[in-house]
């Protein structure tokens, strides 16, 4: 049977019991931090009454702008996580020598690079990239919310879903030891009986039915809900990259669901697709989970191509270079990531041909991403380049992506991989790709954003700080890394015997802690920011701070809920450029009521549901299963006898949205 | 360039006037966009069966197993449920509302017959000793056609679910684009049994 018998299981409570609590004292150390915090948390939200705003105006919200904000902030608080788990491997990793242990034993160390993974990808860079994408898009194709608001609204959720089932981990039981992608035959139910992998396996369906919903949301809503006259070749390229993004998660989540679930059958029910027994493959769990593990990683930076040439258009004064080329470079991205696969595993055995293919359309992928960089770059030709923080994260990208591409080059030649494949060297080929493309990128779109979001501008002096201390940072930490992984260690390790590579591995250890001052820079940048949000310095009254070029700095900062009072019409390429070199004045009254969608709770009950059934299932606690499902069918079912789903928006109300407006610009001006 | 200097009047960058957007436009692309994700998963099950259908582990194989007669009675049961689904379509359009009830009632019977026969199908098969965990081809077989199963029970809580909804609240518009979706979802279940039927059982067994 394929239940271990090892494992004591109780009615009420399947395996779970007091034995499933860890007591290292590095766990019991971050509970008790975690926990204090938490309580300080509910008590200071239920001291200042805040539950009934965060429900009414947050939680149950189907603006696509506040989900797109409580995406970023899940990021966030996800990203300090997963970077703690990157601090502790590297401190590990500078003390584990001359015969020292570390202070990680293996159980606890195999988890914090698997979660440091798993997080990093799932639960910081996802929902950075779809809260981007969500509260930009409609704004910038002129919209007033996406095609379908409520799913909006549930996927965040089933994405905060998954987000609690991984950390849960931490502290009740144990995360995954197998690596991010949890390849059988270690991830199988023999090599790893206990619950490990089932939190991994749970967290990532729950998350993932959020993302494969989030991607038809967001697909459709490019291709139905744009403003009249914007044809395809007239949306920006933000917009352009996220639609190919979209179109990647729709053609490869469901790849990752599927192979998850067979995963958990071998696990529950013991069939045998990827055992090393009765016939079955560990290889094909390879190939399918790669299948969706190389358009992931464009479904990640895709979009911050987008936002890189949004920036650069705008700081540099000039319409895009090569708009055309930039959106054909896009979809051939999208076409081509899905013919690489097999470089993840060139040592797997498929014989030249098969690894010649591979090797050479990875290879051709850097054309489309070449042509790219040179648009950027003729952009800026002959621009008048404002240094702002978009563009300095921005220019830090080019030369840091050019490096991890050309890496990336190397490592697609068979040959060359047989010596670095799993070696560090790919390690920091990766990070330069993610850090250097996603989350660089990520900055730039915040701090070029944050004004639209939250009408006022970013602390430049600290996000100068955070800037500096993360581009530094970051090739202090990995060109170590590469100099290793040419010496030949591998990934993963936990203890090392050559006393000569802990130079490295110190170094690495320093440029971490220059990242934490980036880091903690930001979050500074952030508290100054909102606490003077008020000072005229900060303050944009004109939702037009950079002298932007998209619809979205043609509505007001924070935009109304409505987003436009009147649908803007567009004639080419950069609507708002030319509505301001025409002169266009914003019409006034008469309104007319605005059709909205109303605000509903479903979306959180729903996803609740649906972790208590991911928790029941990890922990083999069959009946809370079970009610737990039905109660989500039987819900989903009673929701949609729920008719009444929108609303108009009465044009006193807009009238009074659009005279503040007024009011503020005149004092503005 | 942008080289417009001439002043535009308003109109010209606004939609100054009440301008209708139908509800539910989105609703049916959205649903397609769906179904082709549904369709990926299928295509992983149809490709690991594919893998591993030759791995019988000393076990039995599709010439063993399969009783081509028992599937063509079935198929016929899911392909009669399409036909009358488009007949409770055709009802729908002339919003004859008892019409439409009547033929997804009996949309509903096919259904539950082909999932009858799968299920006697299914248990027959396990208490022969050819469970999912008897082998790899085993497994991708039970995946595949349970999966497909598993669709069509969903379908058949969703045609009750609209059932009660359209007997209640009638044929309005919102209930009409449900039934569309639902038909769009039965149709598309169709497909893909076709393909099962041609790969696993007939390729099966000649």
């Amino acid at each position: 049977m394929a239940i271990p018998t090892n494992v004591e299981t109780t009615f009420l409570l399947g395996r779970l019991n007091w034995d499933a609590i860890p007591k290292e004292p590095i766990v019991m150390a971050t509970f008790a931090v975690v926990a204090i915090g938490g309580i300080a948390l509910v008590a200071a939200l239920t001291k200042f009454k805040l539950w009934g705003y965060l429900w009414n105006e947050w939680f149950t919200s189907v603006d696509h702008k506040k989900i797109g904000i409580m995406y970023m902030i899940l990021g966030m608080i996800m990203f300090v996580r997963g970077f703690a788990d990157a601090v502790m491997m590297r401190i590990q990793q500078v003390w584990a020598f001359n015969g020292s242990e570390g202070y990680l034993n293996s159980h606890h160390y195999d988890q914090i690079f698997t979660a440091h993974g798993v997080i990093m990808i799932f639960f910081v860079a996802m929902p950075f990239v779809t809260g981007l994408m969500n509260y930009i898009v409609p704004l910038q194709i002129g919209a007033r919310d996406v095609s379908f608001p409520f799913l909006n609204n549930f996927s965040f959720w089933m994405t905060v879903g998954g987000a609690v089932i991984v950390m849960a981990s931490l502290f009740v039981g144990e995360f995954a030891q197998t690596g991010w992608l949890a390849f059988p035959p270690l991830s199988g139910i023999q090599a790893s009986p206990w619950v490990g992998v089932d939190y991994y396996i749970w967290g990532l369906q729950v998350a993932g039915v959020g993302t494969t919903l989030s991607g038809i949301n967001l697909m459709v809503t490019i291709l139905k809900m744009r403003a009249p006259g914007m044809t395809m070749m007239r949306m920006p390229v933000f917009t352009w990259t996220s639609f190919c993004t979209n179109i990647l998660i729709v053609a490869t989540f469901p790849v990752l669901t599927m192979t998850l679930i067979l995963l958990t059958l071998d696990r529950y029910i013991g069939t045998n697709f990827f055992t090393a027994e009765n016939g079955g493959s560990p290889m094909m769990y390879i190939n399918l989970i790669w299948i969706w593990g190389h358009p992931e990683v464009y479904i990640l930076v895709l979009p911050l191509f987008g936002v890189y040439s949004e920036v650069t258009a705008t700081f540099s004064g000039k319409r895009l270079f090569g708009y055309t080329s930039m959106v054909y470079a896009t979809v051939c991205i999208t076409i081509l990531s899905y013919l690489v696969w097999l470089h993840h595993f060139f040592t797997m055995g498929a014989g030249a041909s098969v690894n010649s293919f591979f090797g050479i359309t990875t290879m051709i992928i850097s054309i489309p991403t070449g042509a790219k960089i040179f648009n950027w770059l003729f952009t800026m030709y002959r621009g008048r380049v404002r240094f702002e923080l978009p563009m300095m994260w921005t220019v830090a990208f080019m030369l840091t992506f050019v490096i991890g591409g050309m890496t990336g080059v190397l490592l697609a030649v068979p040959p060359a991989d047989f010596v670095l494949h799993n070696s560090l060297f790919l390690i920091a080929h990766f990070h330069n790709v993610i850090i250097g493309g996603v989350v660089f990128g990520v900055f730039a779109a915040i701090n070029y954003w944050w004004p639209k979001a939250f009408g006022f501008k970013l602390n430049r002096f600290w996000g100068k700080v955070s800037f500096w201390c993360w581009v530094i940072g970051f090739w202090v930490a990995f060109t170590p890394l590469y100099v290793l992984g040419l010496m030949g260690v591998t990934r993963r390790v936990r203890v090392f015997d050559d006393p000569s590579l802990q130079i490295w591995f110190i170094i690495a250890g320093i440029g971490a802690f220059l990242i934490a001052c980036g880091i903690g820079s930001m979050f500074l940048q952030f508290g100054i920011s909102i606490w003077k949000r008020n000072d005229p310095a900060y303050r944009d009254v004109t939702g037009d701070p950079w002298n932007g070029r998209t619809l979205e700095w043609s509505t007001s900062s924070p935009p109304p809920s409505y987003n436009f009072a009147f649908t803007p019409v567009v004639h080419g390429l950069d609507a708002w450029t030319d509505m301001k070199a025409a002169g266009a004045q914003r019409p006034r009254a008469p309104y007319i009521p605005i059709h909205m969608p109303r605000y509903t709770g479903s979306g959180v009950i729903l996803a609740g549901l649906s972790t208590i059934l991911g928790m029941a299932m990890i922990w083999y606690i069959w009946w809370l299963a079970a009610v737990s499902f039905a109660g989500l069918v039987g819900f989903a079912i009673y929701h949609t006898f729920n008719y009444n789903r929108d609303f108009y928006v009465p044009v006193n109300e807009v009238e009074s949205v659009e005279n503040a407006r007024d009011r503020a610009l005149a004092q503005g001006a | 360039m942008s080289t417009v200097t001439e002043i535009k009047t308003a109109s010209e960058y606004w939609e100054t006037e009440p301008h209708h957007h139908p509800e539910g436009a989105s609703t049916s692309i959205g649903f397609w966009v769906y179904l082709m994700s549904d369709c990926l998963m299928f295509a992983v099950l149809f490709a690991t069966f594919g893998v591993l259908r030759g791995n019988l582990a000393a076990g039995p194989g599709p010439k063993d197993l399969f009783d081509l007669s028992l599937v063509a009675v079935n198929t016929t049961m899911l392909l009669l449920s399409s036909i009358t689904y488009g007949f409770a379509m055709l009802r729908m359009g002339a919003g004859d509302k008892s019409g439409t009830l009547r033929w997804l009632a009996i949309t509903l019977f096919f259904g539950l017959c082909f999932l009858g026969i799968e299920l006697y199908e299914f248990h027959h098969m396990i208490a022969e000793g050819a469970g999912p965990w008897r082998s790899a081809f085993l497994s991708s077989f039970f995946a595949l056609v349970g999966t497909h199963g598993l669709h069509v029970t969903f379908g058949s809580i969703w045609l009750v679910t609209l059932m009660v909804q359209v007997s209640k609240f009638g044929l309005t518009s919102a209930n009409q684009r449900r039934l569309t979706c639902l038909s769009l979802f039965w149709h598309f279940l169709d497909l893909i049994w076709i393909g099962v039927f041609t790969v696993v059982y007939l390729l099966g067994v000649i």
